[in-house]
């Protein structure tokens, strides 16, 4: 039997494989950070383990939440072992391989060495690792397997146990007709928002910085200095604001501006379809801004050439921005006007903040002008349907990530990013 | 000839003019209107005037006067700290990250990156429920310090990207050379990489700053009782208590963190633009 195997075969038990190849310091060191990582977590793999099988079996003695929630961090903590087993395993046989060629090996000294040189992007980017795996990953982890019980306000721990029904909570989206309708209405409303606001932010901003940045136009620094100001103030002050401002009773938009322009008040915080023009209208005058930063950016960079070229062609102010200004700005632009939708398709702070997604809608959980994440968030917060919450995130997060996917595909822009 | 093109170019002069003046004074109204109601004698919004007929500074001194339900410098130093402790963390954890993605090539770095990039597309406050348990296991309800940790740990995926970006526009020849000329990696981050990535450093603090000011979820998820609200979650429950009836107090207390975070920002302003051009349009 070759080196390569023999040491493979017995590094089933850390340590032993590295003996074997008589790297002595090396294999104890194997040897000993598997048996404390053993039984360091034994009781974490034990309880963990049996915990995210079962969700419990007692009530009032088990707490599925905690106990599905210890289940998945046995399970991150069980990859984590596993990783340095195969690194273990694979190390054995590498080291077995260089026997067989007859090459010398390497001594600890120089493992270490090698160690720190390959090993330096790990190091370096491992805090942030923990902390993603801890504030991201291990919460994306736990809200999956929620949608997968029947976590709901009658089957709340301690009182009650929740169990694993698999698939129902995602048919019953589709199957309950409450459910559905509301899932629907959500989805359309979202898919409208976003679309409508998010390219109104863009057309608003780029159009005004191809305005701005014409060369005769005076007072540039000034007019460059107000439109940041929606992006410098921060958001939740405004929205808070606007509030205010569109109040039916008392808001200065019914009171001052369109009494003053001889209009009758509109109903902003009752009526459903302005709740939503003013939302939109919100969000334009908050968006605009970063995309006009931006394409302001862009249009410096635009060679003056070709606008030289274009005039002696004889071409028009709106053909050069047609053929020239706006092309070029939106190959720039391509990744910051996908983050822009992306964004609003998730903007729960200016729905929320603004009319709390209301007005309500009778019989439904959700009001005239919720989106997914913020129905997500009344689901979990005021009706305690947590299962449904989770099913929702995950329907959510994979529409929002096929989408984004197949447009950074499409817009090349992405390839040059990986 | 002559004076036909002059009239156009007056024309389009005239409504750029118009359009930039209508958006301009869009942009400064419902900051005038803040700055009236905050200054209106009253709670309600009714009598006010943008311009205040007999103007007070009570509702400035409410804030500070210490009433069980209104700890605005209480709020005020817990959204401050936070909100730094999270920019100092994002700034060393990104950077750190980015360089490693930048500059190295290692098993798992294609595989790390495009998680990162789906990672950045679930808002991470869809597992409320998952941090709401975390932070119940943890005996940490109300502990700002776990916030901290979640806003670092949710704006890595985003800037570390923006800032591998920036990163990779930087000509690797520099570090190479340093390099031969035997710097450690280390070295080179602290001497060469960073001092050039300053655009986008004041952009990522910036994001790591202004981030926790515009949350109101994950805050309201983990911050349970008064004396460790911040002030998104103070000022908004100041307003949703009796609409109206103290919206004057929260737009005193909504300027007094407006006008600080905006006179940063525009000071910064330049340093972050020249990176956001060119961090985001390379991606």
């Amino acid at each position: 039997m070759s080196h390569r195997k023999m040491a493979l075969c017995l590094s089933i038990i850390p340590g032993l494989g590295q003996w074997y190849n008589r790297q002595w310091a090396k294999g104890v060191l194997f040897l000993v950070f598997a048996a404390s990582f053993l039984t360091a977590f034994a009781d974490l793999f034990n309880m963990g383990f049996w915990g995210i099988v079962t969700l419990g079996t007692e009530v009032q003695r088990d707490n599925s939440i905690f106990l599905l929630a210890e289940g998945i961090i046995a399970v991150i903590v069980a990859l984590f072992g596993l990783a340095f087993y195969c690194f273990n395993l694979w190390d054995a046989y590498k080291s077995g391989e260089r026997r067989d060629r007859g090459d010398r090996l390497n001594t600890l000294k120089e493992e270490y060495h090698q160690l720190v040189e390959q090993g330096y992007p790990y190091v370096v980017s491992s805090p942030a690792f923990f902390l993603l795996v801890f504030s991201v990953i291990f919460p994306v982890l736990f809200s999956f397997a929620l949608a997968f019980t029947n976590y709901d306000l009658y089957h709340t721990p301690p009182a009650k146990l929740v169990d694993w029904v698999g698939f129902d909570t995602f048919l019953k989206i589709f199957t309950v007709d409450i459910w559905r309708s509301t899932f629907f209405d959500v989805l359309s409303w979202t898919v409208i928002w976003t679309l409508v606001a998010s390219t109104l932010q863009v057309a608003a901003g780029i159009l005004l910085a191809v305005i701005v940045n014409q060369k005769d136009l005076r007072l540039k620094k000034l007019y460059r200095t107000i439109f940041v100001l929606p992006w410098a103030v921060p958001g939740f002050v405004t929205i808070l604001v606007f509030a205010g401002l569109f109040n039916d009773s008392f808001g200065a938009i019914n009171h001052t501006i369109l009494a003053a322009l001889g209009i009758d008040p509109i109903p902003w915080m009752t009526d459903e379809h302005w709740t939503r023009v003013a939302l939109i209208l919100m969000q334009g005058w908050l968006g605009f801004p970063y995309v006009f930063v931006v394409t302001t950016g862009v249009l410096q960079s635009i060679p003056e050439e070709l606008y030289e070229a274009a005039t002696i062609d004889g071409a028009s102010m709106f053909a050069k921005f047609r053929y020239i200004t706006l092309p070029m700005v939106l190959l720039a632009m391509a990744p910051i006007i996908i983050t822009q939708f992306t964004f609003n398709f998730n903007n729960f702070n200016i729905i929320y903040l603004f009319n709390g997604g209301g007005p309500a809608v009778p019989g439904s959980t959700a009001g005239g002008t919720d989106i997914l994440v913020s129905w997500i968030y009344k689901l979990t917060m005021q009706s305690s349907q947590y299962a449904l919450a989770a099913a929702l995130t995950i329907l959510l997060s994979l529409f929002v990530m096929g989408i984004a996917l197949w447009q950074f595909r499409r817009t090349n822009s992405f390839k040059e990013g990986v | 000839m002559r004076s036909s093109v002059r009239s156009k170019k007056f024309l389009r002069l005239f409504v750029s003019y118009a359009i930039l003046t209508f958006v301009a004074v869009a942009i400064i109204y419902p900051l005038l209107w803040t700055i009236g109601a905050s200054l209106n004698p009253g709670n309600s919004l009714i009598s006010t005037t943008l311009i205040p007929k007999k103007p007070t500074l009570d509702h400035y001194r409410e804030l500070f006067a210490g009433k069980e339900s209104l700890l605005y410098e209480r709020w005020y130093w817990n959204s401050m700290k936070i909100s730094f402790f999270t920019m100092l963390g994002s700034v060393i954890s990104v950077s750190f990250t980015a360089y490693a993605f930048s500059r190295f090539r290692f098993k798992g770095r294609k595989n790390a990156l495009t998680l990162f990039l789906l990672l950045q597309m679930v808002p991470q406050f869809s597992a409320l429920i998952a941090l709401f348990v975390l932070a119940q296991m943890l005996g940490m309800l109300n502990s700002h310090w776990l916030l901290i940790l979640l806003y670092i740990g949710g704006q890595i995926p985003m800037n570390t990207y923006l800032m591998k970006g920036y990163m990779d526009s930087i000509p690797r020849d520099l570090d190479e050379s340093a390099k031969i000329d035997g710097a450690s990696n280390t070295r080179i981050f602290f001497q060469i990489l960073l001092p050039l990535s300053k655009p986008m450093i004041a952009v990522v603090a910036m994001n790591g700053f202004t981030g926790p000011l515009g949350d109101f979820v994950l805050s309201s998820a983990i911050l349970r009782t008064p004396d460790a609200y911040t002030l998104p979650i103070g000022l908004y429950n100041l307003v949703n208590e009796v609409m109206g009836a103290s919206y004057t107090t929260f737009a005193a207390g909504a300027l007094l963190i407006s006008i600080p975070v905006a006179i940063v920002f525009l000071m910064l302003q330049r340093n972050f633009v020249s990176g956001l051009t060119l961090g985001g349009i390379k991606g």
